[in-house]
C-alpha cells in the first residue's frame, strides 16, 4: 500500500491490519509517554483546501506521536481563478522532501489526481476529498463499532449499521458504505429521496426514507451532519421539518436496541441532527470516536511510511 | 494554370478515376491514368467532399494563447475540413458586424479553409437581449449560424423570439441545450458512477428537456431549430419523434460521444472532462445508430482548445472542453464505417453535405462531379496512424486520445481546387 485514496481500495486483510495497528497505537496513548521513534526524520505534510481543525489535529498528533516531522500547509481557493494551483503546491513539497502529504480538499478526486498526475512521489493520504471520500473516517468508525461490538477483534460480520442524513454530499457515508461492506457488516442508508444519489440502489447496502423504521433493528446507528445551507437548493423544506423527520432525539432514541450505540462523524449540529439529549447520553461514543481517529491515523502513516516491516518483525 | 489531376482515386469508395480540376472546380472525370495536369498520386484512396464542421472553437480573438484562427485552420485542414463554423465566444464575443467580419477575413487571408462565423443568439452571450443578428447575417460574412454555444438560451421567449427573427435571414439557431439550474456546478454524466465518486451530476434530462421544448417552439414559429452536441438516448428519442412531426429540425453529435464513455472520469483526468458530458455506453450505441439512421444529421468536432494549465490540474477547477479536428475522421471512421453503420456516402453525407445545407454553405457540401467546386478531402481507409498531442496542429494538446491508435488517415486535402494538406502537411 503506498496511498490511502479510497476506503474501496482496501481489502479485507489491509482493513484488519490497520485496525490491529491501530489497537496497538492506542495502547502506546496510555502510557505516560505516548512516543514511538518510527517515523524520526520522515516529514508528514497536511495539505489541507478546506478548514477541518478536527481532522488536522487529529493527523497532526497522530505524526508527532510517531516522531515524524509535521508541516501544516494550509492553502485556501483553487488552481485556475484563486491561487497558486494544486500542481505547484505538490511541486514545492516534493522540493521540500514530503514523505507524505495528507491532503483535504474541496475537489472530489483531488487526493488521487496528486497520487498519479506525477507531481509527486510521496505517499498520498486523502483527509477528506469533495463529497467523494474520507477512508480514515471509515476506519476510526470501523475501529470504533469493532471495539464496542465485537470485542476489539477480527471484523464485522453481521454488525447492522444504519447511516442516516446527508448522503449525497457525504464522503463519510460513502468510505463507510464501502469498508464496512469488505468487513461483513449491513448497512442501511437513511435519507429524504433528495439527499440520496442517483443510482443508489447500486450500492452495497440498503436504503430508507424512515429513520423509524430502521432504528429497531440496528447495532450502530451513525448520524450525518446535515448543513442548514441545503435548504436553499430545495432538499428540504426547513431545519425543522428535516429535524422532525430525520433527526435523532430522546425520544426517538427509545426505538433503537439498548446495547446499541450512536455514533457521529462531527461537528454536530445539535438541534438539528442529534438532540444535546442524545449527543450527550451513555450510548454515544463519540468523543471515543475522536480518540481513536488518532490511533487509526497512526496505524495508517505508520503502515504507508515504512513501519509495516518492524511491526511484523 | 495547369490542370491537377489526383490520379487513381476512388471517389466514395467507388472506382477508381482521375479527378481533374481546373480553376478551383472539377471539371473532368476520366479513366484512371489518362488525365493530364500536375499528377497528385492516390492510387487506392478514397476521395470525399471537404469536411464541413459545424462547430469548431478557434478562440480568436481572445484566447489566441489556447488557439488562433490559422492553428485552427491548420488543425482542420489536416484533418479534411474545408470549412468550418467558429462559435461565438471568444473574446469579445461575436455578437457584432464588426467581429464576425474580423473572423471571416481572417480566415480568408489565411485561406486554409472557409471560416464561417457563427453569431451569438444574445449580447455578450448573456441570454438576455437578441444580438443584433440582422447585421450579422448582412454582414460580408453572412452569418447563417446562430448560436449562444457554451451556454444555453434558456429563456423561453427569447429562444421563441430568436427562433423567429432569423427567418428573415434563412438563418438557424443553434441550441447549446442545457437547463442551467440542472447543471449547476455539474461535473460529469449523472448516473450511478457520479454517485460514487462524489460528483456533482449532469443529468441527461437537462438536454432532453430543452431539446423537447425548442422543438416544440420551432415547431410553434415555423422556424429552424439545429441541436447542438447531442449526448443521450433520449435526446435521439425526442428528435425523432420531432422529425417524424415534420419539425424542422437538425442535429449533430461529437466525435467523442461516438466513442468515449463516462467511466474514463474515474482516472479523474481533466482531459476526460468536456460538455455535455460523457455519457453510458446506452448512450454511445444509441447516437451511433441515431447518426447511421439519419435521424442525427452530423458529426461535429466541438474542437475546445484550452491551454495546459487548464487541464493539469484536479478535475474541479478544469476546462471543460477536448481537441477533436484532427481526430475527427478517424473516429468516424472507427465507430461508423469500420461496424458496418456507414458507408462511405454514408460519410460524404454526415461529414459534408448535410452539416453545409444546415449552415447554408453553398460552396461546400457539393457531390464529387464535372462542375462541382473542387473542395475535396482524400483519405487513406487502409492506414493508421497513433495520436501525439504535441505533433497537433493546433495551439493546445488536450486530446483526450494521447497513444491512441485509429484507423484513416487524411492524406491530402483541397480546399477551392488547391492543395491545402498534401501527403498528411500542410502543403
Amino acid at each position: 500500500m503506498r496511498h490511502l485514496l479510497s476506503a474501496g481500495e482496501l481489502d479485507r486483510d489491509t482493513a484488519l491490519l490497520i485496525l490491529d495497528t491501530a489497537a496497538e497505537m492506542s495502547a502506546l496513548s496510555e502510557r505516560s509517554v505516548k512516543k514511538l521513534p518510527t517515523l524520526r526524520g520522515r516529514t508528514v505534510v497536511n495539505l489541507f483546501f478546506e478548514d477541518s481543525t478536527r481532522t488536522r489535529i487529529s493527523f497532526e498528533l497522530a505524526a508527532k506521536r510517531l516522531s515524524a516531522d509535521v508541516i501544516n500547509f494550509a492553502a485556501k481557493g483553487s488552481s485556475v481563478s484563486k491561487g497558486e494551483s494544486l500542481k505547484d503546491t505538490a511541486l514545492t513539497l516534493e522540493a521540500m522532501g514530503a514523505d507524505a502529504v495528507v491532503i483535504r480538499h474541496w475537489d472530489s478526486g483531488a487526493p488521487y489526481r496528486l497520487a498519479h498526475a506525477n507531481w509527486i512521489g510521496g505517499s498520498v493520504i486523502n483527509a477528506g476529498d469533495g463529497t467523494h471520500e474520507h477512508p480514515t473516517q471509515a476506519l476510526l468508525d470501523a475501529y470504533t463499532m469493532r471495539k464496542h461490538l465485537r470485542g476489539g477483534q477480527g471484523a464485522l460480520e453481521g454488525v447492522r449499521v444504519g447511516i442516516v442524513g446527508d448522503v449525497l454530499h457525504s464522503r463519510v457515508a460513502r468510505s463507510n458504505v464501502l469498508l464496512l461492506q469488505t468487513l461483513g457488516a449491513e448497512v442501511t442508508l437513511v435519507a429524504p429521496p433528495t439527499l440520496l444519489p442517483i443510482g443508489i440502489e447500486e450500492w452495497p447496502c440498503e436504503v430508507s426514507y424512515h429513520i423509524d423504521e430502521v432504528l429497531p433493528k440496528v447495532d450502530a446507528i451513525m448520524m450525518l451532519r446535515v448543513q442548514s445551507e441545503r435548504m436553499k437548493d430545495a432538499y428540504f423544506p426547513t431545519a425543522r421539518e428535516y429535524s422532525r423527520l430525520y433527526g435523532l432525539g430522546g425520544e426517538r432514541m427509545k426505538l433503537l436496541p439498548e446495547h446499541a450505540i450512536v455514533m457521529h462523524p462531527g461537528p454536530m449540529n445539535r438541534g438539528m441532527e442529534i438532540s444535546a439529549e442524545v449527543a450527550d447520553s451513555a450510548q454515544a461514543v463519540m468523543v471515543e470516536q475522536v480518540a481513536n481517529g488518532v490511533s487509526v491515523r497512526m496505524a495508517v502513516l505508520y503502515l504507508l511510511l515504512g513501519g509495516a516491516k518492524e511491526l511484523s518483525e | 494554370m495547369t490542370a491537377i489531376v489526383i490520379q487513381g482515386v476512388r471517389p466514395y469508395g467507388e472506382d477508381a478515376v482521375d479527378l481533374v480540376i481546373n480553376d478551383g472546380v472539377i471539371t473532368e472525370i476520366l479513366a484512371p491514368g489518362t488525365g493530364v495536369g500536375t499528377i497528385i498520386e492516390a492510387d487506392g484512396l478514397i476521395a470525399l467532399p471537404g469536411f464541413v464542421d459545424l462547430h469548431t472553437h478557434l478562440r480568436e480573438p481572445g484566447r489566441e494563447d489556447a488557439e488562433t484562427i490559422e492553428t485552427g485552420s491548420q488543425a482542420a485542414a489536416l484533418g479534411g475540413f474545408t470549412c468550418v463554423h467558429a462559435m461565438a465566444n471568444t473574446d469579445p464575443v461575436a455578437d457584432t458586424a464588426g467581429v464576425v467580419e474580423q473572423v471571416w477575413r481572417i480566415g480568408r487571408e489565411i485561406g486554409l479553409i472557409d471560416v464561417r462565423p457563427v453569431g451569438a443568439v444574445t449580447v455578450r452571450l448573456e441570454g438576455t437581449q437578441l444580438s443584433e443578428i440582422g447585421a450579422m447575417a448582412n454582414s460580408a460574412a453572412g452569418v447563417t449560424v446562430f448560436s449562444d454555444d457554451g451556454k444555453c438560451v434558456h429563456d423561453a421567449l427569447l429562444m421563441r423570439r430568436a427562433l423567429e427573427y432569423v427567418k428573415a435571414f434563412g438563418g438557424v439557431v443553434a441550441q447549446h441545450a442545457q437547463e442551467p439550474r440542472l447543471t449547476e456546478n455539474a461535473q460529469m454524466n449523472e448516473g450511478e458512477l457520479s454517485g460514487k465518486l462524489g460528483m456533482v451530476g449532469w443529468p441527461a434530462v437537462a438536454e432532453e428537456a430543452i431539446i423537447a421544448r425548442d422543438v416544440l417552439l420551432a415547431e410553434h414559429v415555423g422556424s429552424r431549430l439545429h441541436a447542438c452536441h447531442v449526448s443521450t438516448a433520449g435526446s435521439v428519442e425526442v428528435i425523432r419523434w420531432a422529425k417524424s412531426r415534420g419539425v424542422n429540425v437538425t442535429a449533430e453529435v461529437t466525435p467523442h460521444h461516438l466513442l468515449l464513455t463516462e467511466d474514463l472520469v474515474a482516472t479523474y483526468d481533466p482531459v476526460f472532462k468536456v460538455n455535455p458530458p460523457l455519457r453510458s455506453t446506452a448512450d454511445v450505441l444509441a447516437l451511433r445508430q441515431a447518426l447511421a439512421d439519419g435521424t442525427i444529421d452530423a458529426v461535429a468536432t466541438d474542437h475546445a482548445p484550452h491551454p495546459h494549465e487548464h487541464k493539469d490540474c484536479e478535475w474541479g477547477s478544469a476546462a471543460m472542453g477536448m481537441l477533436g479536428l484532427q481526430t475527427a475522421f478517424s473516429v468516424v471512421m472507427e465507430t461508423m464505417v469500420e461496424p458496418g453503420l456507414l458507408d462511405w456516402r454514408g460519410v460524404a453525407d454526415r461529414m459534408s453535405v448535410r452539416p453545409a445545407r444546415i449552415g447554408a454553405v453553398a460552396t461546400q457540401g457539393h457531390a464529387l462531379e464535372v462542375g462541382a467546386l473542387a473542395n475535396i478531402v482524400v483519405v487513406d481507409p487502409d492506414a493508421r496512424w497513433t495520436v501525439v498531442p504535441e505533433q497537433l496542429a493546433s495551439k493546445s494538446s488536450n486530446t483526450p486520445y494521447a497513444a491512441r491508435e485509429f484507423p484513416g488517415v487524411v492524406v491530402h486535402t483541397f480546399f477551392e481546387g488547391r492543395p491545402t494538406v498534401l501527403g498528411g502537411k500542410i502543403a
